[in-house]
């Protein structure tokens, strides 16, 4: 990659910006840890969409809404250890991007679309799963943050 | 000294370190571990909102109830088969025959096509999934043939097919319900006949010794009602089941727990009533291209001579011939046929129609019994078709001897939702397929939990929802579900619809001769509870009810 000099308030700001998503992450994945009987299942039927069969799919199967269940429980738990850790940052910012689109894919802000779920704020098309999506990857291509981290010990470059 | 800083001065030996390369391992250290304080905010963020969730936890304690309703058990499959005769097969009969298991093959095809069109519409997998009660439809009797034709094939249906499929036994059909209670192959009669015939079928019933389940409301006339009391109770051994399918419903038996523990505090007011806003609701139902004299038995329609005299005899004795007819009985009239709730000569109103779900709904959560008064206004103010019963009604009950009042407030003409209220010193209690429990600023029995700030007045303290095993915190998500009836679904339990629970409790008690839940006795008080507002409705002027006397009285 082109060596790009940041200088210390860039990088301290996109490590700020990397901390706080990993935040959001860790507790949005914790909450649902700590909930008994947490369930996906709500969220899922309330799908709408192009993708919502697939969506409403996987809800009423018990055993793909299980995995679903487990794969967001511990999933966002493990991207928002990652994230805040800098521990293999580039496998947490890629699970971010990939439940951000499934998230986004799965309750797009259309014209019409009436979710039971109330959303605060208003969107049209877009929403704040993409815009955090597209945020996610603007630091993963700007990875000036990774100094700071567990990572930057794991992959320091041999001097 | 750690491993890091070894490992540098190690290097440091043989290239000579300088105290710039020791920093900047330092410095490598610690950016690689400087966010790891951020856990230990996250967990200390955690633990603060799991403690406070505890402490709610903990007042919700005393919602906390050790029995629960009695678990779903299946008909066993060696049943008693019971031999089941349907009187009346029109919108109310097809919906109880559906309760039963039974459906035309072309109502099945219906729901085969719509799961076909829509693969998350499982009505005909829940359809064809409906426990087997374990009865056969053996005689059907309706005035209208084309009713009578669909209620004989949907008794003929007993594998619940489409159009095309196997078809079992053909169910009589008689023409006049007299004959059909006559049938030595019927045990057990279901009736969904037009209100003025209710109590005249099922006594007669009774008397033919049958088991009855008859629609609600159970009588037209007062006099009719001390009648098929006392018939009822001197055949213990006919089980009686009366219409009100929402004495299965769960909520209402923890509703009724909630009370008896006085977690609401001393109620003094109770708030019910009933908003629709379309014709079907307001009884204007569509009348059926084949029908006409010949298709219809309109001298039966009318009703029973002994009935009509109690009736006529009431509304002349109190100066009320304008709510009667306007056209005569004789005639013959497809209006009056279809939509005869809308004419005090057929119906019982609001009062008997609508009402006396809500009060029976009170009465099975708090045993409310009679009420010592009512008093009732309203009048025909959006449905200009003719009719005689009101389309807006305000019945008000006193029940002095628990010093509470119950309100029913209903219009067919707006369905803005109002909740069914039951309001204590102490806490209110919203009843609907869920409850909802929102604590009193001024209580005194939380006044302590108040100050404290573990309850928080004015705002939903409990939440109960149905099947769900804890019931006291629950996610906004739930009471989302719950509240749209998408309950049962979303806690991964199965969906029950009443009037099978309903029917379902009957046949249970005829087989192991135990008293359903809306026996003879709820009966009576629904009946006469409803008379009250009805009376009052007409009269203009306040009902009493005399106790020792048990008569309805002006004064």
């Amino acid at each position: 990659m082109q060596s790009t000099h940041y200088n210390k308030l860039q990088r301290y700001a996109l490590l700020i910006l990397r901390v706080l998503i990993g935040w959001y992450f860790l507790y949005e994945g914790l909450s649902k840890v700590f909930t008994p009987n947490w369930s996906a299942y709500g969220y899922l039927i309330d799908s709408k969409g192009i993708f919502a069969p697939f969506f409403v799919g996987l809800a009423e199967n018990p055993t793909l809404l299980g995995i679903t269940n487990f794969i967001n429980m511990w999933g966002l738990t493990a991207v928002g250890l990652s994230l805040i850790l800098g521990l293999f940052t580039r496998i947490g910012y890629i699970g971010a991007m990939i439940f951000l689109l499934l998230f986004y894919l799965s309750h797009p802000p259309l014209l019409f679309a009436d979710y039971i779920l109330p959303t605060e704020g208003s969107y049209l098309w877009v929403d704040r799963n993409l815009i955090l999506l597209v945020t996610v990857a603007v630091l993963m291509l700007f990875p000036a943050s990774r100094e700071v981290g567990v990572d930057s010990v794991l992959f320091r470059k041999s001097r | 000294m750690n491993e890091e800083e070894k490992e540098i001065n190690n290097q440091g030996e043989s290239k000579t370190p300088s105290a710039k390369e020791v920093s900047q391992g330092r410095r490598d250290a610690l950016k690689a571990i400087a966010t790891v304080p951020v856990l230990g905010a996250m967990a200390y963020g955690v633990y603060r909102k799991k403690k406070s969730e505890t402490s709610n936890r903990n007042a919700a304690e005393m919602f906390r109830f050790r029995s629960d309703v009695a678990p779903y058990s299946s008909t066993a499959s060696d049943a008693e088969v019971i031999r089941v005769g349907i009187i009346g097969s029109g919108i109310r009969g097809t919906q109880l025959m559906h309760g039963l298991g039974f459906a035309t093959p072309q109502y099945v095809q219906g729901l085969i096509e719509q799961s076909k069109a829509n693969s998350a519409n499982t009505r005909f997998q829940d359809f064809k999934e409906q426990e087997d009660l374990r009865i056969v439809i053996t005689a059907v009797c309706d005035i209208f043939d084309v009713h009578a034709d669909d209620a004989v094939k949907a008794g003929a249906n007993i594998h619940r097919e489409g159009v095309g499929g196997t078809m079992g036994p053909t169910p009589k059909r008689y023409l006049h319900y007299q004959e059909l209670l006559a049938a030595p192959d019927v045990d057990a009669v279901v009736i969904a006949s037009p209100d003025h015939w209710h109590g005249t079928m099922a006594m007669d019933a009774i008397k033919a010794g049958k088991h009855v389940y008859v629609e609600k409301p159970m009588t037209w006339t007062v006099p009719e009602t001390y009648a098929i009391r006392s018939l009822a109770k001197s055949n213990p051994h006919l089980v009686f089941q009366l219409g009100h399918q929402n004495r299965q419903i769960e909520a209402y038996e923890r509703a009724r727990q909630i009370i008896e523990k006085g977690l609401l505090g001393k109620i003094s007011l109770i708030e019910t009533g009933t908003n629709r806003n379309d014709p079907n609701g307001a009884w204007v139902y569509p009348i059926h291209k084949d029908a006409n004299p010949k298709t219809i038995d309109w001298k039966q329609f009318e009703g029973d001579p002994d009935r009509i005299k109690e009736y006529m005899d009431y509304m002349t004795s109190a100066g009320l011939s304008k709510y009667v007819g306007p056209d005569s009985r004789d005639k013959f009239s497809l209006e009056r046929f279809f939509r005869w709730r809308c004419w005090w000569d057929y119906s019982t109103g609001l009062s008997g129609d609508l009402l006396t779900h809500e009060y029976d709904a009170m009465n099975q959560i708090l045993h409310l019994g009679i009420p010592s008064s009512a008093s009732s206004s309203g009048g025909v103010y959006f449905f200009k078709d003719g009719r005689t019963v009101p389309d807006v009604l305000q019945t008000v009950f006193e029940f002095g001897d628990r010093e509470l009042t119950m309100l029913y407030s209903a219009t067919l003409a707006s369905q803005f939702n109002r909740s069914r209220k039951i309001m204590g010193h102490d806490a209110t209690m919203e009843v609907g397929n869920t409850l909802t429990v929102t604590v009193d600023p001024r209580s005194e029995q939380y006044r302590k939990q108040i100050d404290q700030g573990i309850v928080k007045p004015g705002e939903p303290f409990y939440n109960y929802i149905p099947g769900k095993s804890v019931d006291a915190v629950s996610t906004a998500t739930e009471k989302y579900f719950a509240e749209r009836g998408l309950l049962y679904s979303f806690i991964g339990g199965k969906r029950y619809n009443t009037t099978f629970l309903h029917l379902k409790e009957w046949l249970e008690c005829i087989r192991s001769g135990k008293q359903p839940s809306c026996g003879i006795d709820r009966g009576f008080e629904e009946a006469i509870t409803a008379h009250m507002g009805t009376r009052a409705y007409l009269e203009g002027r306040t009902m009493y009810w005399d106790k020792d006397k048990e008569e309805i009285t002006r004064e």
